[in-house]
Parts: C-alpha cells; structure tokens; sequence
C-alpha cells in the first residue's frame, strides 16, 4: 500500500518536473503561451478587484442616509433649536444637526458660486433646517421616520435622498453581473487556448505516443505529462495574470488616493487578498488541466500503433 | 504459446490480408515467419500484439483468446509481450537506459529494481555501459539492439520481431539473430518476421511460409 503510494507520488512528481522540463525546453513559444493566458485571466481579476474596490465605497455611503427637514420660513430660530433638541432626544436618531438659515446662506454663498445673485435679495431665502442621521439604516425605517417628521406643524418638506444609493447598488449589482459573464468567457478562452496549445504538442509527440502505446502504456499513463503540462501552463499564467493586477493597482494607487482626498475621503485602493490570490492560482491551474484534459480526450485516441 | 484457428484479415479499404491462416508456435518454440513482402507477415504480427483485430477466426495468445481482451485491458495485455521494430522506435530525445527502461517505468517497478532489469537486458545485448547515451549517436546494429533489450527488459515469456535485421548487413543480422537464439535457449518463445531467407537458412527452427495470405508448405530446402 505504502509502496504503491510512494510509486505514484514518484510518478506524479516525474510527470510534472517532466512538463516543467518542457515548458523550459521552447522558452519563447512557452513564454507566449502563458502571456496569453495571463492576460485572460488579469482581465477578469483585475475586474473584480475594481468591484470589490466599488463594493467598499457604496457600502461606506450605505451605512449613512442622512436626510435634511426644512422648516417653515416663520419658524424662529429658538424654535427651531428647541425642536432639535426633541428630535434628538428620539430613540430611532442617532444625531440631529441644527443649520440655522443665515449658516446655511453663507454656506450656500461660498459654495453655489451665485453669491452676487444672493446679494440682489432683500431677505435670506433659506429657512432653518435640520440634518437628521436616523438610527436605523434599513429603508423602510428611514422613511417611516423621514414621515413622522414630515408631519410636524413646522416642517415645511423633508428632502429623502435614498434613491442615488439604490442606484448605485443597482449599477454595481449590473457591472457583477457582466463581470461574471466576463469572467466565464475568458474561462472558457483560457481552456481553449490550452488545449490548442496540448493538441499541438501531442501532433508533435505522435511517434512517442505510439511507441508507449506498443509497450503497454495505459492511456492514463499517456495523458498523464499533457495533464502535468496543461496545469503548469495554467499555473504559470495566473501567477503572471495575479502579477498583473498588482502592478495595475500600484500604478493607479496613488492617483486614486489623491482624488479621494480631493472629495476628502481617505479611501485608498484594496489589492488582491492572500485566498483571492489563492483563487486565481487555483483556477488558473484548473482551468489548464481542464484544457489540457479536453485536447487529451479528444486527440490521443486518434493515435494508434500502425 | 500462439494459436491461430482460421483466421482472415480483411482491412477496411477492402484488402483481404490473411485468408484461413492456421497454425501453433508452442511455448519455448522459435519460429521465423518468411514470405514475399505484402504476404501478410505484418498483419500476422500485429494481430498478436492487438494492434489489428481479426476479421474472422480466433486468435490465442497465451491461452488467452484476443478477441476477449477490452480495449482498455489492451495496454495490460501487452506488458505480457516483447515487441521488435524494422525502424526499432526508439525514442530519440530519450537515452539508452530510458528507453529500456520505459515498459518497466509502465509496469509500475521500483526504481532500483528498474535499474538492476536495464542494466541486464543491455548486458545481454551486449550495450553494458551505454546507458547514458543517445540512441542517434549509436550505429544501426547498436540500435536495434537497444530496440531489443527493451523488449526484453520485462522478461516477457513472448517476444516478436517484424523483419529486426531489416536494415543491417549480413554480418550484423546474424549477431542479432544470435541474441534470439540465446533468449529462446532459457525459455522465451520467439517469433521472427524476415524475408531474407538466405539468413535463416542454417537455423534449424521451425518456419511458417506465407503466401498470399494463406500459410503454404515448406518445402524450398
């Protein structure tokens, strides 16, 4: 048992130091080969890293549906503050902001650009307001809450903008969707360009295959070294795809740190996690056996001794 | 050893290559297979290592009717059988001692065993120390030779040759035909394929004569 074992580990390792032997011999063919696969593979990682990277800012932006209640322009400012206090003192709000009418008017001069304009009025047009950040970030009961304070005696209208965020939810549920078709597509290519790659070393070791096949070898034992090589093909073009994607992000890294700041926003690019790189080795090795195991099946029985 | 009970051979482009060919080669026998090329010594020889499948009639090999081996137990059937080539297909990217050694490397033996059965099947072709080389850099004869220790490094109980001196000089197909002789004195059964008649003609083993795809009766000598 343990002697069988020990053998078809010997045989194993003999195959595959056998494929790397191969891939060695023809660097340039090999070399393009694996730049093929590589960049099949890159193309739906470097994706998903993208996605991911969408995934942590909405779900940063999830979290905090703030709404803003407008109150009736005759609304005094004592009153208004009064009124913060009892909205705050609610249990289904975590924190109500004040804005009285003349900080929202400078706000509103500095940033808005039509400062001059404002100074045509005789009077501020802006009432008080206050910023609400509800407890809860569950939809329905925002807009249970939003409705409560709609019905106030002061307020004027309550301006609920969760809609932007579903939105965007929605845009990145769509971009996943053609990721992952993407990512099948190019799955499927990687299979494909493999076995074309196996189909032609097996054309090339037509005469081996046979003399094999005259001295006994089962055809396991003959599609053994085209598996081997198929999975250090596969292999060989993740770990040049997973080199890829890190050298993509480190050259947008920083350019995308300095356009969160400009938002002010300390949001930095996430790489590829240690088992997402794991993953794309794994797959890449799969995806190379599957292929290589596709030309086998279909090449090596044409092959006879004659 | 080898039994063949009216057996024709028809090929699929409607070729008849054997037509009721019957015969025995008994275990430990050597024989030598002779006729004009295109009799269907080939055939013969490929219908006992499975590499054709008789149209009619029953072939045995072994006591084992062939016509009941599965495809997939086809390979295990062959490990029984030691087989030499005309061109001798040896693998040219591979040495001396891998090519021999590839039906042991298939039969799953144990490295040191698989060492110790090379080193004895080029012992006794007479290639000891050959090992490391390639099998282009060695002379026909020396190939053919190597083409032999590898039939016989499994010590199969059969060995069959398709025209083995076919492309050597009389002085070498002779040495080759010495080293079958040796094998066939400890037992192994062995059946020859040659057109060359003048070869054999000193060696007192049995022939077959084929004709036409028929066995005829020999009586040149």
């Amino acid at each position: 048992m343990i002697r069988r074992l020990k053998h078809y580990v010997a045989l194993h390792a003999q195959n595959l130091f056998g494929a790397l032997g191969r891939v060695a011999r023809q660097p340039i063919g090999s070399l393009m080969t694996i730049i093929v696969i590589a960049i099949a593979l890159a193309l739906p990682a470097g994706l998903r890293v993208l996605l991911n990277n969408a995934q942590i800012l909405s779900g940063s932006w999830d979290g905090a549906i703030d709404f803003t209640v407008y109150l009736n322009l005759d609304v005094d400012a004592a009153r208004a503050e009064q009124l913060t206090r009892d909205v705050q003192a609610r249990e289904d709000i975590t924190q109500a902001v004040f804005i009285s009418r003349s900080d929202a008017l400078a706000e509103f001069r500095e940033y808005s650009g039509f400062g001059e304009a404002l100074d045509a009025l005789d009077e501020n047009p802006l009432p008080h307001a206050l910023v609400v950040r509800p407890a809860s970030g569950d939809k329905a009961d925002v807009e249970a809450l939003a409705g409560a304070l709609e019905l106030m005696p002061e307020t004027n209208f309550v301006q609920l903008d969760t809609a932007w965020v579903e939105r965007l939810s929605r845009m990145l549920t769509l971009a996943k969707r053609v990721v992952d078709i993407a990512t099948i597509l190019l799955a499927l290519a990687v299979v494909l360009i493999i076995g074309n790659t196996i189909r032609l070393e097996i054309n090339n070791r037509r005469e081996e295959i046979q003399v094999v096949k005259l001295v006994g070898g089962s055809d396991g034992f003959i599609r053994r070294p085209f598996l081997y090589l198929g999975f250090c093909y596969g292999l060989a073009g993740s770990v040049v795809a997973a080199l890829t994607v890190a050298l993509g992000l480190s050259l947008v890294a920083s350019p995308t740190r300095a356009l969160a700041q400009v938002y002010g926003s300390d949001f930095s690019l996430a790489g590829l996690t240690g088992p997402q790189i794991l993953l794309l080795l794994g797959s890449g090795a799969l995806l190379g056996w599957m292929g290589a195991g596709v030309a086998a099946a279909r090449h090596l029985k044409a092959i006879e001794p004659s | 050893m080898i039994r063949f009970e009216n057996v024709y051979k028809r090929y699929p482009n409607g070729r008849a290559a054997l037509a009721s060919v019957s015969f025995r080669l008994e275990r430990g026998e050597m024989a030598f297979l002779t006729g004009p090329s295109g009799s269907g010594k080939s055939t013969l020889l490929k219908l006992i290592a499975l590499i054709e499948r008789p149209s009619r009639g029953t072939v045995l090999v072994g006591n084992q009717n062939t016509s009941r081996v599965q495809h997939r137990r086809v390979p295990h059937f062959r490990r029984r059988l030691g087989v030499v080539f005309q061109d001798n297909k040896l693998l040219s990217d591979r040495t001396v001692f891998d090519n021999v050694a590839l039906p042991l490397v298939i039969a799953a033996l144990r490295r040191r065993e698989i060492g110790r059965r090379v080193r004895a099947a080029l012992d006794q072709v007479g290639l000891l120390g050959y090992e490391k080389h390639s099998p282009v850099a060695l002379s026909s004869g020396e190939q053919q030779r190597v083409g032999i220790a590898r039939a016989i490094a499994s010590r199969p109980e059969l060995v069959i040759a398709d025209e083995p001196t076919g492309n050597l000089d009389p002085e070498l197909s002779k040495e080759i035909l010495g080293l079958f002789e040796r094998f066939n004195e400890v037992g192994v059964t062995i059946l020859i394929a040659t057109h060359d008649v003048g070869l054999i003609e000193e060696h007192q083993h049995k022939r077959l004569r084929l004709d036409g795809g028929k066995v005829v009766p020999e009586h040149l000598e």
